[in-house]
């Protein structure tokens, strides 16, 4: 152990002293290091924020990381299909600290008819105090007011919907739909509300209405189509995901959000072999740059490379030291491409405004607003990634210093 | 174990379709604590000798024993580590490491052979002071003059008492003063150190220093006399 410090010792002080005997080019690489480390990091954290967002609209539009419904409601999602509302084990679950929100929520087919115009469109009887929390609609609401309890009377359609059924906010509509007996139900609601949905394909047909409310209309009071659950982070539901199964009532299915749509759980493997290419195509052409470094700086020292092996520096201990010099120049590099990365991406976290390219990304479910993440493992990675393919790519100038001929490399002038 | 013992050795170099011979057939035997000069004219075999010798090249046939060693058989870490315990080496063009001072220098052999820092030091800061530099310990190779740099070289091979000096041509790159001092220093230590030493060199006045003197000339050895 000591011979090995007393070895370490001697490689770091040549090495680093080597790495600094030419300041220019010492500089210009680690520049490169740096703007690379920097440019892997930094996109990452906008593609890591675009994606998270497309997550988080996607997990609200199904919406909930948790649902419990009836067996037959993904497939065949009518009124028949209900569940009753939460009681005992579950309900005790439920009301455990730690969940962020849960509520429950109908949803059946239904058609709308305005003076002119109907359509079909998907009626949702919601908690309203939940709503924030599950889908986000009432921050969008751009005219009248959102449902204000769970016994309102009144609708809240989307800007678009009411473009088409040409009618306005404080008119009144029909919705009509069928009660579990198959029997028409339908009731004239007043348009309370309008809101402008961030997803048009998606959220454009859906119409809110007070869950209580369409209970009565329904016929299925005491029971509802979904629970759904809302935590911090999507990522972390497992344990969650767990405690609710077991509480479950017979007759009822629990799924995670990510069984519920698997294109969005693909989403995340996706983006984490994204990364990973991302980061080894700017490695590639950072190593060009090193490696040529490590064989300029190797040919310049022939001949002292010479005279360490004639003073009786073993081949291993030579490949060592121009290793560590590739080492300590892409640690310095890391550090400082680190630093500008968090530097920059911090002060975005609260918000890039994008919306001039807002449709593009409407499209892609993604907002208009960018909040790039800067995630550890993906600081890690790019780390690892630099660490771990930059010491490969010194090993072949580094072999060569170590197989010169001493008395060549001696007489080399 | 710094008993020198070469036979029959051969060594050719190819320079374009021609074939120089560097050593043809030469038997040598050097005991423990001898001064000897090699002597001859440019191409006469004394720096191959010297390299096959210390380990820096493979002769083509014939066989070099150090003590009990093969030293024409060992693979590149067994020559390493042989010249590393066994050989300091004395060169033409100083041969320091630039980005070292005198001292770093003069530790760096120590320092791989695992030699503390403190007792490295020591042994260095002493050295230097035995070869005039004192005071000049944390100077660049740049910062000195060219007979203070074959100095530091000189405190360098001899710093871990080897058994073996080898140099080469030591005081062709410095002036008259310069290379009496070397040669006087090269003396001493090979009487008070028991130091071998094998020198290279055409110059007459490192020659008159030897006790022994080979003459060579187109890769064999044409006399070796005491004197």
């Amino acid at each position: 152990m000591t011979v090995f410090k007393l070895y370490f010792a001697t490689l770091l002080t040549l090495s680093w002293r080597n790495l600094w005997r030419n300041h220019r080019r010492t500089l210009i690489m680690l520049g490169a290091i740096s703007i690379g480390v920097w440019a892997m990091i930094f996109m990452t954290a906008l593609m890591r924020g675009m994606v998270d967002d497309m997550l988080d609209q996607g997990i609200r539009n199904l919406p909930g990381q948790i649902q419990i419904q009836h067996p037959e409601f993904l497939d065949d999602p009518s009124v028949v299909n209900n569940i009753p509302e939460p009681q005992g084990e579950l309900l005790a679950a439920l009301n455990q600290p730690g969940l962020k929100r849960w509520a429950t929520r109908i949803k059946v087919p239904a058609v709308i008819a305005s003076e002119r115009e109907s359509r079909g469109v998907t009626l949702l009887g919601v908690e309203p105090d939940a709503e924030p929390d599950i889908t986000g609609i009432p921050a969008r609401v751009i005219e009248g007011r959102f449902l204000q309890s769970n016994q309102d009377d009144g609708i809240v359609i989307d800007a678009k919907l009411a473009e088409r059924l040409e009618t306005r906010l404080g008119k009144r509509v029909v919705l009509m739909s069928q009660d579990p007996e198959n029997n028409i139900s339908e009731r004239g609601f007043r348009i309370v509300g309008i809101y402008r949905t961030r997803l048009p394909g998606v959220e454009q047909f859906d119409v809110y209405a007070a869950k209580d409310t369409l209970q009565e209309l329904l016929r299925i009071e005491g029971r509802v189509s979904q629970i759904v659950l809302v935590d911090d982070d999507y990522r972390e539901i497992e344990n969650l995901y767990q405690r609710i199964r077991q509480a479950a009532p017979a007759g009822s299915e629990v799924k995670a959000w990510y069984e519920i749509d698997t294109y969005l759980a693909s989403m995340i493997n996706m983006m984490d072999g994204f990364v990973l290419v991302w980061v080894i195509i700017i490695f590639l052409a950072l190593s060009f740059g090193l490696a040529n470094t490590l064989v300029m700086s190797v040919f310049e020292r022939v001949r002292e490379i010479g005279l360490i092996q004639a003073l009786g520096m073993r081949p291993g201990l030579i490949v060592s030291q121009i290793l560590l010099e590739s080492l300590l120049l892409l640690l310095i590099g890391l550090v400082i491409g680190n630093l500008l990365a968090y530097i920059t991406v911090k002060p975005l976290e609260s918000g890039l405004d994008i919306s001039v390219v807002a449709e593009g990304m409407a499209m892609m479910g993604a907002s208009s607003m960018l909040y790039p993440n800067l995630t550890l493992h993906d600081m890690v990675l790019a780390n690892t990634v630099v660490i771990i393919l930059g010491v490969l790519t010194s090993i072949l100038p580094a072999w060569r210093a170590a197989r010169l001929d001493p008395v060549r490399a001696l007489n080399t002038i | 174990m710094s008993a020198i013992h070469c036979h029959q050795l051969c060594k050719t170099f190819r320079q374009g379709d021609e074939v120089i011979t560097g050593l043809d057939q030469v038997d040598i035997d050097i005991d423990a604590g001898e001064f000897v000069c090699l002597s001859g004219p440019s191409g006469s075999g004394k720096t191959t000798l010297l390299n096959a010798i210390g380990g820096l090249d493979t002769p083509d046939s014939g066989e070099i024993r150090m003590g009990d060693m093969r030293i024409d058989q060992l693979d590149r870490g067994a020559l390493a580590d042989m010249r590393l315990r066994h050989i300091g080496f004395v060169f033409q063009a100083y041969n320091l490491i630039p980005v070292l001072s005198a001292q770093e220098n003069v530790e760096f052999v120590m320092q791989v052979q695992g030699v503390p820092a403190v007792e490295r030091a020591r042994k260095a800061r002493a050295i230097l002071e035995e070869v005039g530099l004192d005071g000049m310990e944390d100077r660049r190779p740049a910062q000195l003059s060219g007979g203070q740099q074959q100095r530091v070289a000189v405190a360098r091979a001899i710093v871990s008492q080897p058994d073996l000096v080898l140099a080469d041509e030591p005081t062709a790159n410095l002036d008259s003063v310069s290379s009496e001092h070397l040669m006087g220093l090269f003396s001493e230590l090979n009487r008070h150190h028991r130091i071998t030493f094998v020198i290279a060199t055409h110059d007459k006045r490192v020659m008159s220093y030897a006790r022994r003197l080979i003459k060579m000339r187109d890769g064999k050895i044409i006399s070796d006399a005491p004197q």
